[in-house]
């Protein structure tokens, strides 16, 4: 159905209402990519390359590349190791309670990586409340052993270890499992199975996450940030943060050469995700209904003890030692029941300024994100499936480019749009504003795949029932498409305000006296010592995360396939 | 109520023709069927008569009024055309009872509560629906979503009932009970009503006229019983009914009729060209008999209930179709007698 001029007078509203949609989506999210880009090659106002060269070759930059390849890399095995174990196992084995550890397994990915960051900092280390209550912290003095690369590397793995699972299941999941079946009628067992059958079908899928999970590591910013600066050991976004938070905006043209540095190294990784996943539709004939299950026989019990273990570790563990730290009256005093104190909890939530202040901020921002981002999504992603164009297509490749890239570059991108409105003398660098806008930028996709993905699976006669007696486009969207497509929205509304409400690596570059968001103020009170405060909105935030992540589970079956991310 | 006028239509999507050029009339009041294989373009011709398509070439008419026009880009939507359609998959909204689902077309007409509430009332019992009003679709059954559907469309009279193979999705003794559900509504409303249609025993059932479409032109427009006993193209003679296409030669006119050689005898043919070329032998031209003129061999028996479907190979090597009271064992050699077919021109 090609968007030709009519005058008809409904298709040619349809038409506007997508030129005008589609305009607006892509200056949301296009607009900063772009202004980051052409930054890059004209830096100084006019096309200079010699100026990228020189801040690339400075030695800074060079270490902290290195540091950014070095714990992107081998976090990244880290995540294939723990999230690969968990996605054989859980696609093609019989365990039991598949459910509840898919579900403990994804909770790392929705906790915000400076809240890990400082919970794992609970959990060792010489002050640690967790290891003083159970008498076994090292002596004061002993180095805080996460204060490394290896510390960062080891809670980059931990915390992408669901996006490599969840890559892998997808595509564990479309093996037939006729093809299987087939191969245990042909006498294959156990290692054979999966290294001669399993592993070449899902390899794609996994080399896709392998991609993804690096891109997403290397943007990582809450954990170098909390784990590298107290170590003097930096990645690229954390020397963006630095720069820019020591020297101010002067130095906003050097920092837009390392945004589009970890910018390139992001899409080269984005590029190869796609390429692996447009692979992975290998031609699987077959049914693929029933779930594999094939008996692990006596060794069940011990491998789900032992993946139960590592649910533990990876996520109980942490969590107690935060939440022991947010109990104490000081910090460096061990719990017991005549230390445990509310104080912390208390001083933060109704006392401190700055964080009830943060808590409206971070509340306000999210929903109107989700909100308006839904009001755009919903008749956006339903006019850009009923009309096929050239401009929606590029765009539909285009729109998870501010997702994907890491958050530092976006951060760059919308002070370099925004520091200096056109025509005007006005700056909203400093505002709410730029925070809300970067979150529209950013938080668009989470928004828009699963409206786009449940209106695919829309009849499209459902549509053109209500067309066929008499409703014009505004009642359409209304009466059918709006109720239709309604739980979806709703899920990607909740999921945007999930990811607004904990996110730190935008804001913290946006931030200013006033318009601090949650995870900046965790950061900054983690920064000036006040390790117990910081352990109370750490902890709230992760009660907040695992309710909604509960209301999204309770309702994922009444969703469409492909809304809820954590069960695709 | 109205008649449609198709002018030249052609529909292209991309580089594929999906319908190269149709011109027909849709009587007032006829009910008219859509036949043909899959992908011959009959889904496209009625969805372009209800304007979900827009023709690549030529123009559409319902009743006087000009609805799309390739060359001049007119092209009226869909809601503004007052056409009925009837889905495949039903298309009830899932959110809707089936009260509102019926009574949303008056919703949107802006009609008073209590008329819509008698509109609704009279379409759910002339579909014997009345005592789902206040369920869900998603607890009808297959036969009562579709009738939900049917009465969505009937109660905003309107000119023009399109219906895209609705019973293709309910099981076989449903569907000889919807059609005469579509039968009854046609007689009742005598609106013009075009209906998609694979299954030919459904088209002859309930047509006054099909339109056999192949490779997106319309190949034939007649009467169930004309497309069956005069068939004008190889195509239609094999795809409607049963029975064999063989070659003929040496066709002579003459005032006691035409006579062809053909399977290596010369027989008496009915045809209405001066050249034939082809021959249609339905089971019913063939008869078993011992002195007959040609001789076949059967192939297969196929037990049809109270008789026998026979393949045979006739002695100059065409495949023939035809019936017993009996049962025969392949390898059998039989006699047949014809009795004069029907012979057309085209290939």
């Amino acid at each position: 159905m090609s968007l030709v001029a009519t005058n008809s007078s409904s298709s040619r509203s349809e038409g506007r209402l997508l030129s005008l949609a589609l305009a607006l989506a892509a200056l949301i999210t296009l607009a900063p990519v772009a202004r980051l880009f052409l930054e890059g090659i004209t830096a100084g106002g006019s096309l200079n390359l010699g100026f990228f060269t020189e801040v690339v070759a400075k030695p800074a930059t060079l270490s902290a590349l290195r540091h950014s390849l070095v714990t992107a890399g081998l976090g990244t095995v880290i995540s294939v190791l723990i999230g690969g174990t968990f996605a054989f196992l859980v696609a093609l084995t019989d365990l039991r309670r598949k459910g509840a550890l898919v579900f403990c397994l994804m909770i790392p990915m929705m906790i915000p990586p400076q809240i890990t960051a400082l919970s794992w900092t609970q959990v060792l280390g010489p002050s640690s409340v967790f290891l003083k209550t159970l008498g076994l912290a090292p002596p004061l003095g002993a180095p805080q052993p996460l204060y490394s690369s290896g510390g960062i590397i080891f809670l980059l793995g931990i915390q992408h270890t669901s996006i490599i699972f969840l890559t892998l299941r997808a595509g564990l999941r479309a093996i037939p499992q006729e093809v299987v079946e087939a191969a245990r009628i042909s006498g294959a067992k156990g290692f054979r199975i999966w290294a001669q059958i399993v592993l070449p079908l899902s390899l794609s899928s996994l080399l896709a996450g392998i991609a993804i999970t690096f891109v997403t590591a290397l943007g990582n910013f809450g954990i170098p940030a909390m784990l590298g600066i107290p170590a003097g050991y930096s990645t690229l976004p954390t020397l963006i943060y630095q720069r820019l938070a020591s020297m101010g905006t002067t130095v906003l043209a050097e920092v837009a050469v390392l945004a589009i540095l970890i910018g390139l190294v992001a899409t080269l990784g984005i590029l190869l995700q796609r390429f692996f996943q447009r692979r992975q539709r290998v031609h699987l004939v077959g049914s693929t209904g029933q779930p594999l299950a094939i008996p692990l026989g006596k060794a069940r019990l011990p491998v789900e003890i032992a993946l139960w273990a590592v649910i533990c570790a990876i996520l109980v563990l942490p969590m107690l030692g935060l939440l022991a730290t947010s109990l104490v009256p000081a910090y460096g005093v061990p719990l017991r029941l005549d230390t445990i104190s509310l104080s912390g909890w208390h001083e933060v939530l109704f006392r401190q300024p700055v964080t009830q202040r943060a808590f409206v901020n971070s509340f306000a921002l999210s929903i109107s994100a989700a909100t308006l981002l839904m009001a755009l999504c919903l008749p956006l992603a339903w006019l850009m499936d009923r009309h096929k164009t050239p401009l929606g297509r590029a765009f539909d490749s285009l729109l998870d480019l501010p997702y994907a890239l890491p958050g530092v570059v976006l951060a760059i991108a919308m002070i370099l749009l925004l520091i200096n409105l056109p025509f005007t003398e006005a700056t909203l660098y400093g505002t709410i504003w730029i925070i809300f806008l970067a979150y529209l930028a950013r938080f668009f996709a989470v928004m828009f795949r699963p409206v786009q993905s449940s209106l695919r699976q829309l009849d499209p006669s459902m549509d053109e029932a209500a067309q066929s007696v008499g409703a014009s486009l505004s009642r359409r969207l209304r009466d059918i498409i709006l109720p239709l497509s309604a739980p979806s929205a709703a899920a990607g509304a909740i999921l945007v305000f999930l990811t607004a409400f904990n996110e730190l690596t935008v804001s913290a570059l946006l931030w200013s006296s006033g318009t601090e968001t949650l995870g900046v103020v965790i950061f900054n009170l983690d920064d000036s010592g006040e390790t117990v405060m910081a352990s109370a909105v750490a902890m709230t935030i992760v009660f907040v995360v695992m309710f909604l992540m509960a209301v999204i589970q309770a309702t994922s079956r009444r969703l469409p396939k492909g809304v809820v991310p954590w069960q695709n | 109520m109205a008649e449609l006028t198709l002018t030249d239509i052609a529909k292209h999507f991309g580089d594929a023709a999906a319908l190269k050029s149709v011109t027909t009339t849709m009587r007032d009041g006829e009910f008219l069927a859509l036949l043909g294989p899959s992908g011959c373009g009959k889904s496209t011709l009625l969805r372009l008569l209800a304007g979900f398509e827009q023709p690549t070439k030529g123009s559409i008419r319902i009743g006087d009024r000009e609805v799309a026009n390739a060359a001049s880009r007119l092209n009226v939507p869909p809601e503004d055309r007052n056409i009925g359609f009837v889905f495949q998959s039903y298309a009830l909204w899932p959110h809707m009872s089936v009260r509102r689902n019926v009574g949303y077309p008056l919703e949107i007409r802006r009609l008073s509560k209590a008329e819509r509430e008698a509109r609704i009332d009279a379409a759910l019992a002339a579909t014997a629906l009345e005592p789902y009003g206040d369920r869900m679709p998603s607890d009808l059954s297959g036969g009562q979503r579709q009738r939900v559907a049917l009465a969505r469309c009937l109660v905003s009279d309107p000119t023009a009932v399109l219906l895209d193979e609705p019973l293709a999705n309910l099981d076989v003794a449903l569907r000889a009970s919807m059609q005469a559900v579509f039968s009854d509504f046609h007689r009742r409303t005598t609106a013009t009503m075009v209906y998609v249609t694979h299954d030919q025993a459904e088209a002859m059932a309930m047509a006054d006229r099909i339109a056999v479409m192949n490779n997106g032109v319309i190949v034939q427009l007649d009467t169930p019983e004309a497309l069956y006993a005069r068939p004008r193209s190889r195509f239609v003679a094999e795809f409607i009914g049963e029975g064999a296409v063989v070659p003929l030669t040496g066709a002579t006119q003459s005032d006691t009729g035409a006579e062809a050689t053909l399977l290596g005898a010369r027989l008496k043919v009915e045809t209405d060209t001066a050249l034939p070329a082809f021959a249609c032998l339905r089971p019913e031209n063939l008869t078993i008999a011992e002195t007959g003129d040609i001789r076949a061999r059967v192939e297969r028996v196929t037990y049809l209930g109270g008789r026998y479907r026979l393949n045979l190979t006739a002695a100059s090597g065409e495949a023939l179709v035809t019936q017993s009271a009996t049962r025969l064992t392949p390898g059998d050699q039989i006699g047949l007698a014809l009795s004069a077919p029907w012979a057309f021109a085209a290939a």
